[in-house]
């Protein structure tokens, strides 16, 4: 059952080859037997999940019960679980245990999900290697040696390692796209807005996002149909009407016209990686698209751009953590100085602290013109390049990362190299649109991520370019040798 | 743009964030090599742009000044780190 897609779980639960509790029992097992390779989960609620399953088969008994009633879903440790514990990847957070749930956990919870537990990430999703995590570093399936990009790298290995059928995960920068690129999996992340942020332990605001990742486009949509939809308590949730992700699933490519913007495949892009991203393109071409090269002449500006305004929003949204209301408090403060700077010391992790600093610098008197708003005007810049390519075209493609899952450590004490990662999935998110990463191939072993980017709201496009490219390659149905039978 | 490591002090006591010495020096090479790459931007015309806050250009939807809130104090102070009589504890601040 672990190598089943969920729309196959799905049809299973409905037909009872199988109990939501059997499917539980038998993930639960196989995340207590094999995630010391990965340590890809932080928390594992086994009798609550069980709880919630024997529920699930009653729903499902009587008839009831959404579309993913019985299916266990991984939760990236970002989104709020009542009564269980949520760290965020952080020891700010290591003691919290959410009153309420974030809204996307209700609505799963609703449908009649299970909650499998809840996965490692990258600190307050700030990283792209999973290597800031309070838990200890996350390990790519395909390679133990190897990162499995973040900040959502517990997710993605998760589902990599078939020890979820699907998982939720957020990107502020590309920490849904990445991961799932290095981990050889099918991530979303939605137009800004489209799911609700409500319970999702804040990062920076106006590019946060959440998301589904599983192993197919399908199952991506399965699950977006449950997350997507308005939210009265988040006042950037969008009030545009969700569509039925899965309706469009098989339209025909036909006449489709996918833009290759020049910036995503120049210098700087593995030319191993280049080659995987140019046989994709010329198999949606064979499937009816035309390919049509443009430009996005700010590309290279959206890494100072984004990293002045993700960390600026981020020293906003963290001055919450003060040792007062919730999360970890220092011992024996001296005095309330003492106590919010030795709390705030001790309870983040490095990258943590270096954003909050920097975004404090940008937002300080004095710099808050020649960082902060210089930001937002390029970010304009940046939007309008997506807004006229989009009359061109009517979806954008190109390689997710500049290459494959790079060595646990490599880039670690390198801040900037490490931004340099997320060159191709930073505008995204600056422009708030919907963009994928979809498995296209292997470079030495390691899989190669095509990313697709749609028009706001296009979800749905983007989803039946991937469907229709995963019904001719089976890249995503390939999985690592520890999942095969091999030694992870 | 190179950071001085008094400046890291001053920002760091508006961040409440304490620095040890022994890391003051690393934190500050670290700073300035990430301002430095950001300063790329100075160098884009942007005169003639609006600043873009939200990607969506959407602003603060507004509600009635209604309560719809259930009050749940008992349980948001159930999960604080000190609490008594209903109140959140910190060491003393007026002598």
């Amino acid at each position: 059952m672990h190598d089943y897609s969920v729309a196959r779980l799905v049809r299973g639960l409905r037909e009872k080859q199988f109990s939501s509790v059997e499917l539980t029992e038998c993930f639960l097992r196989r995340v207590a037997e094999q995630d010391r390779h990965y340590n890809s989960f932080i928390s594992v609620d086994e009798a609550a999940a069980l709880e919630a399953a024997a529920a699930a088969d009653q729903r499902i008994g009587r008839g009831e019960g959404g579309i993913l009633a019985g299916v266990p879903i991984a939760h990236k440790d970002i989104f709020c679980t009542r009564g269980l514990r949520t760290s965020c990847g952080s020891r700010m957070l290591d003691n919290f245990v959410p009153p309420y749930d974030a809204t996307l956990i209700q609505r799963c919870n609703r449908d009649g999900a299970v909650i499998l537990g809840k996965t490692n990430m990258d600190e307050f999703a700030m990283g792209s290697s999973n290597e800031n995590s309070f838990y200890g570093p996350v390990k790519n399936p395909w390679d133990t040696s190897l990162v499995p990009g973040g900040s959502s790298g517990g997710s993605a290995a998760a589902v990599a390692a078939r020890l979820a059928p699907a998982a939720t995960g957020t990107d502020t920068g590309g920490s849904i796209r990445q991961p799932a690129a290095f981990c050889g999996i099918t991530g979303l992340k939605p137009t800004y807005g489209r799911v609700s942020r409500l319970g999702m332990v804040a990062f920076a605001s106006s590019l946060d996002q959440a998301g589904p990742m599983a192993r197919s486009a399908e199952d991506c949509a399965l699950l977006l149909n449950v997350m997507a939809g308005h939210d009265p308590l988040d006042s950037t949730s969008s009030e545009v009407e969700p569509v039925d992700y899965t309706a469009g699933l098989e339209n025909s490519l036909e006449g489709l016209r996918i833009g290759l913007p020049k910036e995503y495949f120049g210098e700087g892009l593995d030319p191993a990686t280049g080659e995987c991203i140019q046989a994709a393109l010329g198999e949606l071409e064979a499937l009816g698209a035309t390919l049509v090269e443009l430009s996005l002449p700010h590309t290279e500006l959206t890494i100072p751009t984004y990293y002045v305004i993700a960390p600026a929003e981020a020293s906003t949204n963290l001055s919450r953590y003060d040792g007062v209301r919730y999360g970890y408090r220092c011992e024996n403060p001296a005095d309330l100085y003492d106590l919010y700077t030795r709390t705030r010391e001790e309870g983040f992790g490095d990258e943590v602290k270096r954003r909050i600093l920097v975004g404090t610098y940008a937002l300080s008197a004095g710099y808050y013109d020649a960082y902060y708003k210089k930001a937002q005007q390029v970010r304009r810049l940046i939007k309008q390049d997506f807004t006229d390519g989009f009359e061109q075209v009517d979806v954008i493609a190109g390689p997710t990362t500049p290459g494959p899952a790079f060595p646990i450590g490599a880039k670690a004490d390198d801040p900037v190299a490490m931004y340099l990662e997320d060159v191709y999935t930073l505008a995204v998110n600056l422009a708030g649109l919907p963009g994928m990463s979809v498995p296209a191939g292997f470079v030495g072993g390691r899989p190669v991520g095509l990313q697709l980017i749609g028009r706001h709201f296009e979800e749905a496009r983007l989803l039946n370019v991937a469907h229709r490219y995963q019904q001719a390659t089976d890249w995503h149905l390939q999985a690592p040798a520890a999942v095969t039978g091999g030694q992870p | 743009m190179a950071i001085e490591q008094d400046e890291i002090e001053k920002i760091a006591a508006l961040a409440r964030i304490r620095i040890s010495d022994d890391q003051i020096v690393q934190v500050t090479r670290r700073i300035s090599e990430i301002l430095h790459m950001v300063d790329q931007l100075q160098a884009v015309d942007t005169s003639q742009v609006e600043p873009l806050a939200n990607p969506l250009d959407a602003t603060q939807r507004l509600r009635p000044d209604q309560v719809t809130e259930d009050n749940r104090r008992d349980a948001f102070q159930a999960i604080a780190p000190a609490v008594e009589n209903g109140l959140y504890l910190v060491p003393k601040v007026i002598e």
